[in-house]
Formats: structure tokens, C-alpha cells, sequence
């Protein structure tokens, strides 16, 4: 195998994105709270993208159930989604600092995100997304809201909505009532996450 | 007074944004609200008075992720 090293991967993203786009992903660190279909895949776009350090965050271990949408392969099925996402993500960027932690994310262990300016928020919960929202006013949080069910993948959009705060989904369909996901639509809401993440990085978003 | 909820001119009576929000029937516990852009926090809805020419932003969330 082609050997390539740190200097060699960045290269090549700087001579698709240019220099100053590769320096500043290279220094982002962003905040994933939660790895299921959402945060898994954002995850590794970002990781993808030259992300420098992600901190990672879930109490959870792969099930079989998670691999028909999430990003595990099945032989991560009974490992922390922590270290199975860390697997996955060494794969396609060794350089990206990974800094996991298995917890379940309250108010009182908020500050694992604290050196985030960026957080993707990716739970299951209507109320922990919401303390997400509330606990982390300081930070550009990008969250996802209605990517259930079998709906039209151009229903879930990228919105605005106040200075701190970008919401991705269709708003509506929710786990509970519409059903589990495709892993092409909760994919499609994780990449408009993510996407929404490397603009800021990139200065493309106010 | 006049103000703006989710981009839409809305007269309200005056009072808190936990009384603006309930009066336009949203869910309390599946809410978040933004006031002039900032996220108010649960504890802060029933004291944080509405003025004229707010904007306001109410999120209902659903699950899944």
C-alpha cells in the first residue's frame, strides 16, 4: 500500500479545496453529542473533510439493528460506539484527534464540549435535544429535527435559526410516530449537518 | 404590540414568552424558543417578558437521530 503521511493527506486537500480551507479544517475541533445514524455519519464527513479533532460523545454500544443506518460495519456490533466510531474514523483520517467520551450527556459533564466551537447535536430524545439547545447558548449548535420515517429526502432542509443555533430535518417526522429511518434519509440530514459545519469553518456562514 | 414569531407578524396581548407560546398552542416540553436570536432557557420563559418588535423562533423538536 501507498504509503502517505500526514503532509501528503493535507496536501492533497489543499490542492481540491486550497491552503487556507485545508489549515482551517485542519484546526477546527467540533463536538458530536450523541453516534447513532446521525452523529455517526456526520462524524466521518467531517473527519473525511480534514477535520483536525472531533470530541466524540455516547453512552451506547453498537447493536446489529444500528448498522443498517449508522456507520458501523458489522464487526464493531458490541463495542462502545465511542471506540467503533474512532475505528472507523482512523480509517479514512488517521490525523484527526479523536477524544471520546462514553457518557450520556448532561448539563453537569456539558463542558467536554467546552474547546468545541462547533457542536453537531445527533440524540435520539425530543428533551435532550432541547437541553442541548439550552446548555449550549455559547456554541454554534447544529442540530437535527424529523429525518424519520420513509418521507421525500428533499423535505429535510438546512435552516437558520438564530445566531447560534442551525436546525436540519424536515420538523416534523418524528421516531415515535413515522417509524425508524432509511439510512439514505438520516444520512441525508447528517451530510446537511456536516455540510453546515465545514461552511462555518470554512467562513461561508455568518 | 406587534411581533414576529417563526417570520410571521403576530399581534399579541403583551406578556412572558411562556405566555406567547402557550397562546399559540405549542407543546411546552418540546420547545425551544429564540428571542432576538439568543435560545431562552426553560427556567427563564415564565419571567422573560415579550416587547415590541421581538422576533421570535420556536422550535418543536421531534425524535430520532
Amino acid at each position: 500500500m501507498m504509503l502517505i503521511t500526514r503532509e501528503s493527506y493535507y496536501a492533497a486537500l489543499s490542492e481540491r479545496l486550497g491552503h487556507d480551507a485545508s489549515k482551517k479544517l485542519s484546526e477546527a475541533c467540533i463536538g458530536i453529542a450523541g453516534l447513532g445514524g446521525l452523529g455517526s455519519n456526520a462524524a466521518l464527513q467531517l473527519a473525511r473533510s480534514g477535520v483536525g479533532k472531533l470530541v466524540i460523545a455516547d453512552f451506547d454500544s453498537v447493536d446489529p439493528a444500528n448498522v443498517h443506518r449508522q456507520c458501523y460495519p458489522l464487526e464493531s456490533v458490541g463495542m462502545m460506539k465511542t471506540d467503533a466510531l474512532e475505528r472507523e474514523i482512523e480509517r479514512v483520517n488517521p490525523w484527526c484527534v479523536v477524544e471520546k467520551h462514553n457518557i450520556r450527556v448532561t448539563p453537569e459533564n456539558i463542558s467536554v464540549f467546552d474547546h468545541c466551537t462547533i457542536v453537531i447535536e445527533a440524540f435520539d430524545k425530543a428533551e435532550e435535544k432541547i437541553m442541548l439547545a439550552e446548555n449550549l447558548r455559547d456554541k454554534m449548535l447544529i442540530m437535527g429535527n424529523g429525518m424519520a420515517g420513509t418521507g421525500p429526502a428533499d423535505d429535510i432542509v438546512t435552516k437558520r435559526v438564530g445566531k447560534n443555533l442551525i436546525v436540519c430535518g424536515d420538523g416534523t417526522s418524528d421516531v415515535d410516530k413515522d417509524g425508524s429511518f432509511l439510512s439514505s434519509r438520516v444520512a441525508v440530514c447528517a451530510a446537511k449537518q456536516a455540510n453546515a459545519a465545514l461552511r462555518i469553518i470554512l467562513g461561508l456562514e455568518s | 404590540m406587534k411581533v414576529t414569531v417563526n417570520g410571521r407578524d403576530t399581534v399579541f396581548e403583551g406578556g412572558t414568552v411562556a405566555s406567547l407560546v402557550l397562546s399559540l398552542g405549542f407543546d411546552m416540553t418540546r420547545i425551544a424558543v429564540e428571542l432576538n436570536g439568543d435560545v431562552v432557557r426553560r427556567a427563564d420563559l415564565d419571567s422573560t417578558e415579550i416587547k415590541d418588535g421581538d422576533k421570535v423562533e420556536v422550535v418543536h423538536f421531534v425524535g430520532g437521530g
